[in-house]
């Protein structure tokens, strides 16, 4: 039977490599119907394997499923913590953290919706727009001041955060009890709280979850990008460890009790179909590639590479750094909750700071700096180590997860002395491909790519 | 807003742009410091003597960190790097000392040598040797990490050093989880000297064993006058280490420009096995009087302490002995006062709101001394 599983698994992991090379090849296509039809194609094929049984034989069983479905979340925290520490440098244990603001956000506003509140939503919704905007409008402002303290910016954003807050909860106290019954009546849901109305809100849930991650992360990293590469290290763990503490103090010191602290929240819809997990992917992946390969992206790698000569080129180092922080704690919402509607279940344990350093292993596995790497890394993690190993190890002893922690941290070390650049390098496929050509040959591992001359 | 001029422009290239709106960011912190200081405040008046018993046991917490930030402290001077793995050295200090009491009896070695010793002499002896075995164990370690994984990566980027730290430090968390080796559970410690606590109310009087202590009374037990005795001992020791002996000289020039002190004769990576033993061994002992106080263990025991060590190093003044100490007993405070007045759980939160603070209004610490720049 071992034996027989391995075969299958490694199977299972050729075979999923192979679709992502065939997805990113047709997305290189230069060929609009191919990119289109292709995409739909690929996108039926799992479809299908999903759906379909003969008898009692399932291509895809649940298992195999549940690691698709996960592996598609963690390839967009996985891609956010890339362009976090892999393009711009900036060496980041947080990611996890965001991971679990945008899964309980996402989760809280389907939760309160299905329940006949729709404030969830709304305070949600308004508070991150009107956050945004008033944000936005005060940095335009602000940033044609020169020699503003980060700490008097921070005050004011923070400022702004809470009245954007506030005014959104003041409205939707005002509004929800309009719209709540119409979710519910003394009969039960009503028609608005499922079916299409609730994959809409689900959809914005999802879209909200990020917003409000990267609203945190652009807080948060205001004051504390300011500080050198490994203190942004630790200040990053702290902050993961936090929103662990508060998540597992959910509701006695956050007013959340369908969070149920520890216990773990439950009850929440499970809504991610393939569809919504493949769109969300394909989004984050092209929305990526599209920013690292602008001149927005060659801005961001220039401040990796070097600081000061960024700084000589007029690059505002502080805001790039900051966005690319935003972006990436965007996609780690996303991917929050998207993972939040597969699993239906939220416990802190999940986001647990040690576990956090997942998406900084399939990093570095897959090499910083290389977004195919960041993708297979993601999926054969998830295939290799939870699906193969697990079930491997499970049948060895009891210990077995134990067993995960002290292979990892081994492949880390040895990944370190041997091949620091990954196990990818700098290799791209298809889709990801820079379009301009190698003006240089490699140095030391690093492709050293040029713009194209216009 | 008037847009600069050119003129302006050229020379605020070699003037430093004055700051505008910096008052904004200092009533931030304003309003921050009037809280602290109201709640420092209103407690101390309200009821003294939890306030006082607070601060008691935020100083046995806070000394002990001092022990652990002495090693990051020394560490990130030499070589610049953040030791994850620290906080795990100190872990394995109290697992040492657990196995060699529990398992070996060691504590009890002079009392089944010279069956005549006194039971006062027989207790001081074993609980000094348990405290030095767990601290050779703890340098033995430190130096095998450091030849092993960091050594290796010395003039790799310092995030590839820091990562490999961060695996080292999982790999001792996860080895330690396994059920051959212990297990994930906490283990109830056994201390090798029992514990003799006194109260403060009209003098200082002895608690004796099964009697409770008379109410508002202050308590304190042998175990904070130990972890006080020894951290300050450790802190002089290795102030006399670094300031009066040559070993101390090379690990300041070592840390002050590695390739000139090569030059000048000195075994830089010896030197830098030697600081990493140096600060494996205080570790070590700050992990034994941990698990002593606390009596507790599990194989994560040392994530948060050596963070918050960590902390303390970086409010000290990273690099500087006596702010690691003086860091230390703020950031045992702060925990202590926070987990008593407003939330337990918070207490965490704070000390890394403590690590952004300060970072941003005095990157260098309390006793740090303003960077130099360096190619």
């Amino acid at each position: 039977m071992q034996i027989g599983f391995l075969v299958y698994s490694i199977v299972k992991i050729v075979a999923i490599l192979a679709y992502i090379y065939g997805l990113l090849w047709v997305l290189a296509h230069t060929s609009k119907w191919v990119k289109i039809f292709g995409v739909i194609i690929l996108f039926g094929i799992i479809q299908l394997a999903l759906s379909l049984h003969f008898g009692e034989f399932r291509i895809l069983n649940d298992f195999d499923s549940g690691l698709l479905f996960q592996a598609c979340a963690m390839t967009m925290v996985a891609l956010g913590l890339n362009l976090i520490y892999g393009f711009n440098g900036q060496f980041s244990l947080g990611q996890y953290g965001f991971y679990g603001i945008g899964a309980y956000t996402a989760a809280d506003i389907t939760w309160r919706w299905t329940n006949g509140d729709p404030s969830g939503l709304l305070v949600v919704g308004l508070g991150v727009i009107l956050a945004g905007l008033l944000i936005g409008f005060v940095k335009r402002k602000l940033d044609r001041i020169r020699g503003v303290p980060v700490l008097s910016a921070f005050t004011l954003y923070l400022l702004l955060s809470i009245v954007a807050g506030a005014v959104a909860i003041g409205i939707s106290h005002f509004i929800s009890p309009l719209i709540a019954p119409f979710l519910k009546t003394s009969s039960g849901p009503t028609a608005l709280a499922s079916g299409f109305t609730l994959q809409i809100v689900f959809f914005l849930s999802v879209l909200l979850a990020g917003g409000f991650s990267a609203l945190v992360a652009f807080l948060f990293g205001l004051p504390v990008l300011t500080l050198g590469s490994d203190y942004f290290g630790i200040a990053t763990l702290g902050f993961t460890i936090v929103v662990n503490t508060l998540m597992v103090n959910s509701d006695t010191i956050l007013p959340f009790p369908e969070m149920r602290g520890g216990r773990g929240m439950i009850g929440i819809s499970k809504l991610t179909t393939w569809f919504w997990a493949f769109f969300f992917m394909m989004l984050v992946i092209i929305v990526m590639r599209n920013l690292i390969r602008s001149s927005t992206g060659r801005t961001v790698m220039s401040v990796r590479e070097d600081e000061t000569a960024a700084k000589a080129m007029g690059i505002d180092v502080a805001g790039t750094k900051l966005m690319a922080f935003v972006v990436g704690s965007l996609f780690a919402g996303i991917g929050g909750g998207i993972y939040a509607h597969f699993i239906g279940f939220l416990s802190p344990g999940t986001f647990d700071f040690l576990v956090g350093f997942n998406p900084l292993i399939i990093v570095v596995f897959g090499g910083p700096g290389s977004m195919t790497g960041t993708i297979a890394a993601s999926f054969v993690w998830m295939f290799f180590l939870e699906g193969m190993l697990r079930v491997l190890l499970g049948q060895l002893g009891t210990d077995a997860p134990t067993w995960r922690y002290v292979l990892y941290p081994l492949s880390l070390l040895l990944l370190m002395l041997i091949r620091p650049q990954g196990l990818l390098g700098s290799v791209e496929w298809g889709f990801l491909k820079p379009k301009v050509q190698k003006l240089r040959e490699k140095t030391s591992g690093e492709a050293a790519i040029l713009p194209k001359q216009s | 807003m008037q847009e600069p001029t050119p003129t302006q422009i050229s020379t605020s290239v070699f003037r430093k742009p004055k700051a505008r709106l910096a008052w904004i960011g200092q009533i931030f912190l304003g309003i921050l410091a009037v809280l602290v200081l109201y709640i420092i405040i209103h407690n101390l008046f309200t009821n003294p003597v939890l306030f006082t018993q607070i601060v008691i046991s935020g100083l046995q917490l806070g000394f002990v960190y001092a022990m652990i930030a002495l090693g990051y402290t020394m560490v990130y001077g030499i070589v610049k790097l953040i030791n994850f793995a620290h906080g795990d050295v100190f872990m394995v200090g109290a697992f040492t000392s657990f196995y060699a009491v529990t398992r070996f009896n060691l504590h009890q070695w002079p009392a089944l040598v010279f069956s005549g010793i006194s039971p006062t002499l027989s207790v001081l002896v074993g609980s000094l040797s348990v405290i030095l075995l767990a601290m050779i164990i703890c340098m033995i370690m430190a130096v095998t990490i450091e030849r092993v994984a960091y050594k290796p990566l010395r003039d790799a980027p310092r995030i590839a050093a820091l990562i490999t730290a961060i695996g080292v430090s999982f790999f001792l968390e996860f080895f330690g989880a396994l059920y051959f080796v212990y297990s994930p559970r906490f283990i109830p410690y056994e201390r090798p000297f029992g514990v003799i606590a006194w109260y403060i109310k009209n003098g200082v009087h002895l608690i004796t064993p099964g009697k409770e202590p008379p109410a508002n009374s202050i308590t304190f037990s042998n175990i904070l006058i130990i972890i006080v005795v020894a951290s300050l001992l450790v802190q002089l020791a290795l102030q006399f280490l670094v300031q009066r002996t040559k070993i101390g000289i090379a690990m300041r020039a070592a840390a002050f420009d590695k390739p000139t002190a090569r030059l000048m004769g000195i075994n830089v990576d010896q030197i830098i096995s030697f600081t990493f033993a140096i600060g494996a061994a205080f570790a070590g002992l700050g992990g034994v009087l941990y698990a002593i106080a606390y009596n507790e263990i599990w194989t994560q025991l040392g994530i948060l302490p050596g963070l918050k060590a960590f902390v303390a190093a970086v409010l000290g003044g990273i690099g500087s002995l006596p702010g690691a100490l003086v860091g230390a007993l703020i950031m045992g405070q702060a925990e202590a006062l926070t987990a008593g007045y407003i939330s337990t759980p918070m207490r965490d939160a704070v000390a890394f709101s403590i690590l952004i603070i300060v970072l941003l209004v005095r990157p260098t610490g309390i006793f740090g001394e303003p960077e130099k720049e360096k190619a």
